[in-house]
C-alpha cells in the first residue's frame, strides 16, 4: 500500500496527480475464502480490516451489492460519540470512540475526525433529569460527560435561540468534548484501502442471493456471480438483515425503517460543535464545507425505499428554525433517506446463530455510524474465534428470549 | 407523503392524520402464562419485517381515531388496499401469510 503523507502530496505534485496508486484492486472472486462478509459498508469493512490485521485471517471476501460504503456508511449525519446509559452500551461505544482517535493514524487515511463536542439539549424538567442520569452514569462508566446549564449552552453556541420565549425554552444540556464528527465516506474507504492492502477480495456489485449449508453448517453463498464457498458467512447488512436471515429461516427481531437526512447549501463557519435534541426532534452540524447536515427522525412505517415522507422533514425543518432562527432563509441542497434496522431495544444484535458459521451484526438502527470501527473490530473477534466478544456478550440475540434487554431508547432516541 | 383512504371514514386523506401502529393480525396470546420463553418473544418482539407486500396496522389518530389495516409495499411504498378491523386483507402473497 501506497503510504499517504505530506511528502507524497507533495511529490505526486510534480507529476500532476496523474500516477497515484489505485486505492484497492478490484478482484475476480476466488472459488473459496475462509470467511466471506456480507456487506460493504462501514462496519463490513471495518470487520474486514480487524480480521486481517487481528486475527490473522487474510483469504477474506467482502460482498457488496452496490458500490462500497454507498448504503447507510454515507447517509448518516457523521456524529460520533458514546454517551449512552447502560453499562454494556457504554463500554460498546466507548470502546468505539477511543478507537476513532487513533484510527486515521492506524489506517494512513484522513478521516477529518473532529472532535468538537456534542450536546443534547434539554427542554423539560424530565428531559434534565433524564440527562442527569444519564451523565452520572457516562461517568462512573470513565466517559467525560457534563450537565450544562443555559447560560453554558448559550456561551458555547451564540446562535442557538437559549431565550425564555422559545416554544421549547433549552433549560440545559449534556456535554461530551470527546464526541464530534469525521467524514462518513473517508471511513468507508480508509477500511476499505487498509483491508485491501492486507489482502482482503473487495467485490463490488456482487449480490447475496442465498446463503447455502451442508449438515447444518454454513457452506457459502450464492451470488450474482455464482456460488462463492465460504468457511464463515458474516452478515453485517443493516436495513436489508431480515432478508438475509430469511434465506436460511432465521427470525430476527428487526424492523427496517427510512431515516432522512438532509444538508444546506454551504455557508460560512458559524456553528463549531454537534447540537442534538430528542425532544424537539432535530440535530445539526456544520461540515467543513460549510453546509449544515441535519438528521430527521425515522419514518415511522417499514420502508426498504431509501426514501421517506416529506412531513418529516417538514417537521425537522420546523424544530432546527425554532432553535436556530437565524437559519430560517438557509436554502435546502439535497435530501435523502437510508433504511435503518431498529431494534427493540435500540440496542444491536452482535451474534452468533444457530447455524454453525453463520453471524449476525445488526440492529444499529439510527445510531451506527459512531460504533463503526468498535462494531467491526468485536465482530472480527466473535467471526474468528467462534466465540462472542466480551463487549459483544451482552448484545446476543438470545437476550430477546431470556429479557435481558440494553434499553437504549434513551439515548440512541432520535439522535445519531 | 402517502395518501391513505380511511376505510371508515371512506376518504383519502393524507399521512400526516395517520399514525403507524405496527404489523396487522398479531394476535395476544389467550394464555401467556403457558407459553415458552421463545413464543413469548416472538410474541413481544420478532415481527415479519417483509422486502415486499406487508399488512400492517394503522390509526386514523387525527380523524375518526380508529383502528384499521393496510396492504402495502415496503420497497415501492404503494398502498394496495385499506380493511376494517376483522376483516381478512384481500392481497397477499407467500411472505405475507
Amino acid at each position: 500500500m501506497q503510504k499517504y503523507s505530506g511528502f507524497g502530496l507533495l511529490k505526486h505534485s510534480m507529476s500532476h496527480h496523474e500516477n497515484w496508486q489505485r486505492v484497492w484492486r478490484n478482484p475476480a472472486p476466488k472459488k473459496h475464502y475462509d470467511v466471506v462478509i456480507v456487506g460493504g459498508g462501514g462496519h463490513g469493512l471495518a470487520t474486514a480490516y480487524y480480521m486481517a490485521k487481528e486475527h490473522g485471517l487474510t483469504n477474506i471476501a467482502v460482498v457488496e451489492k452496490g458500490y462500497l460504503g454507498g448504503g447507510n456508511t454515507a447517509r448518516n449525519t457523521t456524529i460520533v460519540r458514546s454517551n449512552y446509559l447502560w453499562d454494556e452500551a457504554a463500554h460498546l461505544y466507548e470502546h468505539s470512540l477511543k478507537l476513532w482517535e487513533g484510527l486515521a493514524q492506524d489506517l494512513n487515511y484522513n478521516l477529518m475526525f473532529s472532535q468538537r463536542g456534542v450536546l443534547n439539549l434539554g427542554h423539560s424538567l424530565q428531559d434534565m433529569r433524564d440527562i442527569e442520569r444519564r451523565v452520572n452514569a457516562n461517568r462512573l462508566n470513565g466517559i467525560d460527560s457534563q450537565v450544562l446549564n443555559n447560560a453554558q449552552v448559550q456561551a458555547k453556541v451564540p446562535i442557538l435561540d437559549c431565550s425564555k420565549n422559545a416554544r421549547y425554552p433549552v433549560m440545559g444540556a449534556s456535554w461530551q468534548a470527546r464526541g464530534g464528527t469525521a467524514r462518513h465516506d473517508a471511513v468507508a474507504w480508509g477500511f476499505a484501502r487498509a483491508a485491501d492492502a492486507l489482502g482482503v477480495d473487495l467485490l463490488q456489485q456482487t449480490e447475496v442471493t442465498g446463503i447455502r449449508r451442508k449438515d447444518g453448517a454454513v457452506c457459502g453463498v450464492e451470488t450474482n456471480r455464482g456460488f462463492i464457498s465460504a468457511d464463515k458467512v458474516a452478515c453485517v447488512a443493516s436495513g436489508n438483515s431480515s432478508t438475509l436471515a430469511k434465506m436460511v429461516g432465521i427470525d430476527l427481531p428487526l424492523e427496517s425503517h427510512p431515516l432522512q437526512a438532509m444538508v444546506s447549501e454551504p455557508i460560512k463557519p458559524i456553528l463549531d460543535t454537534v447540537v442534538m435534541s430528542n425532544h424537539v426532534h432535530g440535530y445539526l452540524s456544520q461540515s467543513d464545507k460549510g453546509d449544515l447536515v441535519i438528521g430527521a427522525g425515522i419514518d415511522s412505517y417499514l420502508g426498504y425505499g431509501q426514501r421517506g415522507s416529506f412531513d418529516v422533514v417538514e417537521h425537522t425543518i420546523a424544530a432546527i428554525i425554532e432553535m436556530f432562527p437565524i437559519f430560517s432563509r438557509v436554502r435546502l441542497n439535497r435530501a435523502w433517506g437510508g433504511v435503518v434496522d431498529t431494534c427493540p431495544d435500540a440496542c444491536p444484535i452482535i451474534s452468533k446463530t444457530h447455524i454453525k458459521g453463520l453471524y449476525f451484526n445488526c440492529g444499529w438502527g439510527t445510531g451506527g455510524f459512531k460504533a463503526t470501527p468498535g462494531s467491526g473490530q468485536v465482530f472480527a473477534h466473535t467471526v474468528a474465534k467462534d466465540e462472542p466478544h466480551p463487549l459483544a456478550k451482552a448484545f446476543n440475540i438470545d437476550r430477546f428470549t431470556s429479557g435481558k434487554l440494553i434499553d437504549e431508547h434513551g439515548a440512541a432516541g432520535v439522535a445519531h | 407523503m402517502l395518501h391513505i383512504h380511511c376505510p371508515y371514514c371512506e376518504e383519502y386523506r393524507e399521512e400526516e392524520e395517520f399514525s403507524v401502529v405496527g404489523e396487522a393480525h398479531i394476535i395476544r396470546p389467550l394464555a401467556p402464562e403457558e407459553l415458552t420463553d421463545q413464543e413469548w418473544a416472538s410474541y413481544l418482539f420478532f415481527r415479519k419485517n417483509p422486502r415486499g407486500l406487508h399488512h400492517e396496522m394503522w390509526a386514523h389518530s387525527h380523524g375518526c381515531r380508529k383502528f384499521f389495516n393496510m396492504t402495502r409495499h415496503t420497497v415501492t411504498y404503494q398502498i394496495l388496499e385499506t380493511y376494517k378491523m376483522g376483516q381478512q386483507p384481500s392481497i397477499t402473497t407467500e411472505d405475507t401469510k
